[in-house]
């Protein structure tokens, strides 16, 4: 198994972090046994690029974004995963994070007890690899909260007990913030989003991605958020792989016409 | 109200709120309270307080064959104006705060030799706790203690068990008008030890009473912690922490009686249980009499399951005979570890060891926070990590 190491203390000879995906197999169990639910992901994400995944419900997006993650549910029965040539699927969820993969979930679950302020220090000692100095941390957070319009009463709260949607999803971009991940894997943050939460949510993605030193993969049902989000590629996914690539545009085709081309043939997982 | 969610298999949740004329606290117990173990049947198991409890483990305790032989060290440390006695049973101070309520109990009362009194005297604010260290060097014993604690002093008292033993005793705690007492009980007992104890509390008028029970140890520990009160605008607040390992019993029986008009009362349970056949059990009832008219309470009980294969009985009862109150409420909860919050922190880098450790420290946090005693608050937790280190290793 692989020493991990945060981003940061990534050696020079490789500047661009490359995730990279080959044809990646995942099921999960149900009561008739497993199920394929991804059947062959290719894709290649590198730092500084933004990847847009668009499909329809039940096609497999989020078991992407929880595969790359390592949850436990979702069993890889074939293909590979490599970030900067490492194999991620050898590394247990937390070396995966310290490698540089970075979740924001579309349900963030809540951690009753553990304050917001304690788990983003635990999560950013275990990240960075030593405890930041306490003076420039609570300086950092301060910061990353005000950009986000989170109210700094927030960091004395348990950890998304009681959020709102939105605060749930301001929460997990704090954290895409503060952990300043490789690879970005952003699931569904815009849904259950108005307005005003979808552009404060926008912004904090750009900030991240403006450092071009992430590689994003967003992944949405809906257009709306590429407003906000200009995506580099858009792929658009159905039933278990990615159907068709593009450039932003493809977006706009999809904005049209929907998934009907995509879905039609048959039920999809 | 009642709510369980998130019950794993294997345990279970139970709830009853009765408004009766005639308290079913009372007639669910095979025998009335007495001092005499001769008024009590030997128990089969199958009465409603005995039917979570293993007999077979309790040493002969219930049945009249465990004979004293064994010894427990004992060492009271206790501030200066403190007096320390011990009396022998028609004594008057004993049996004020109320009478044994089940045969082990009641044996415990008919067996012990002598009885330790410790007097707190009246407008005593003591600065330093009463400390007493019960260790176990086996073998079984008897005991009683009462805590006379005047009117309007102030004390803190730390009961600590530690050692092996088989052991009935029971403590009074009498609170004299406008008195405040936290007693912290503590079962750090060896994965050996049986201990049965009945808490009684007499709550004076305008007094405060705060319990504080731990229990970390033993083979098999049951306790009743019950609460009555002596005269109007007196205030129970019962806490407990238990964290119940593979193999282990841990039994929390409370009785608050409400039988006195304007008295509050706060009960609040928290356990952790790990491992194969850890059996936690926790009975919270609330009986709020005709006569208790502006009466405000609430009991909560939570449990939190690590592993597969362990049990938790939970059954809060809230009994109502007077619609005059301020309010009244229960709450049990029984929920796995879930998976789901220990990926959400890996996910976020922290090792898994140390994921649980957050997540199980939360959830005693808000109960630590409560006892008020920093070097107790301390050592709980201390204590909480040594046992999810045992667990995670």
């Amino acid at each position: 198994m692989r020493q991990c190491s945060s981003p940061s203390h990534r050696s020079p000879e490789v500047p661009m972090a490359t995730l990279e995906i080959n044809d990646l197999h995942v099921s999960v169990e149900t009561e008739g046994g497993p199920t394929e639910i991804l059947r062959g992901v290719d894709l290649t994400v590198k730092q500084g690029e933004t990847h847009a995944i668009m499909g329809p419900n039940g096609s497999g997006k989020s078991t992407l974004a929880y595969s790359l993650a390592g949850h436990p549910k979702y069993t890889v029965t074939g293909g590979s995963v490599k970030l900067d040539g490492e194999d991620v699927l050898e590394m247990s969820v937390d070396e995966r994070a310290r490698a540089g993969v970075f979740l924001a979930m579309q349900y963030p679950v809540e951690v009753p007890g553990v304050s917001v302020s304690n788990f983003l220090r635990t999560s950013a000692t275990a990240i960075r690899g030593e405890a930041p100095k306490l003076r420039t941390w609570v300086k950092e957070v301060k910061e990353a909260m005000e950009r986000l319009s989170i109210d700094p009463a927030f960091a004395e709260r348990n950890v998304n007990e009681g959020f709102s949607g939105g605060e749930k999803k301001r929460h997990e971009i704090l954290q895409l913030e503060l952990l300043k991940p490789a690879i970005a894997i952003l699931d569904e943050t815009d849904s259950g989003l108005d307005v005003d939460a979808l552009r404060v949510v926008s912004e904090g993605v750009n900030r991240v991605r403006e450092s071009g030193e992430v590689g994003t993969l967003l992944i949405t049902h809906y257009t709306r958020i590429l407003r906000y989000i200009k995506p580099d590629f858009v792929h658009v996914f159905a039933k278990g792989r990615i159907a068709e690539s593009g450039g932003a545009e493809l977006a706009d085709k999809l904005e049209e016409e929907g998934y009907e081309e995509y879905v039609k043939g048959g039920a999809t997982a | 109200m009642a709510e369980a969610h998130n019950i794993p298999a294997g345990s279970s949740t139970t709830g009853a709120i009765a408004v009766a004329a005639e308290s079913t606290t009372a007639t669910r117990m095979s025998a009335p309270p007495s001092f005499d173990v001769a008024d009590f049947p030997v128990p089969h198991g199958r009465e409603e307080e005995w039917r979570f409890t293993p007999l077979d483990r309790l040493k002969g305790l219930h049945d009249g064959t465990a004979q004293a032989t064994g010894t427990v060290k004992t060492e009271v440390s206790a501030p200066d104006g403190v007096t320390v006695e011990k009396v022998s049973r028609d004594d008057a101070r004993i049996g004020r705060a109320g009478k044994p309520v089940d045969r082990v109990a009641a044996q415990a009362f008919s067996s012990f030799e002598k009885a330790s009194v410790i007097t707190v005297p009246k407008d005593a604010v003591l600065t330093e706790p009463v400390r007493v260290n019960l260790h176990g060097e086996g073998g079984v014993t008897y005991g009683h203690t009462v805590f006379d604690i005047g009117a309007f002093a102030e004390a803190v008292i730390v009961i600590d068990h530690t050692g092996d033993a088989v052991r009935s005793a029971n403590v009074e705690f009498v609170l004299g008008d406008g008195a405040k007492v936290t007693v912290v009980s503590v079962q750090d007992w060896d994965d050996t030890a049986v201990h049965c104890s009945q808490h009684n509390a007499l709550v004076g008028r305008d007094a405060t009473f705060k319990s504080v029970v731990v229990t970390f140890g033993g083979d098999l520990v049951r306790l009743n912690p019950r609460v009555s009160y002596g005269g109007p605008g007196a205030e129970a607040e019962l806490y407990g922490l238990y964290f119940t390992d593979a193999g282990q019993h841990q039994e929390h029986r409370l009785l608050v009686d409400h039988d006195t008009p304007n008295c509050r009362s706060n009960v609040a349970y928290k356990g952790a249980l790990q491992g194969d056949d850890a059996h936690a059990v926790w009975i919270g009832d609330v009986l709020i009499r005709a006569e208790a008219t502006g009466t405000d309470t609430y009991e909560l009980n939570r449990n939190l399951v690590l592993t597969d294969g362990s049990r938790v009985d939970s059954v809060p009862n809230l009994e109502i005979e007077t619609g005059e109150i301020v309010g009244a409420g229960h709450a049990s909860a029984t929920g796995r570890f879930e998976d789901d919050q220990l990926f959400y922190l890996m996910a976020r880098g922290i090792p898994e060891r140390e994921a649980r450790r957050l997540v199980v420290r939360g959830f005693f946090a808000e109960l630590v926070q409560q006892i008020g005693l920093p070097d107790v608050e301390e050592r709980l937790i201390s204590r909480i990590e040594a046992e999810l280190e045992a667990s995670v290793s």
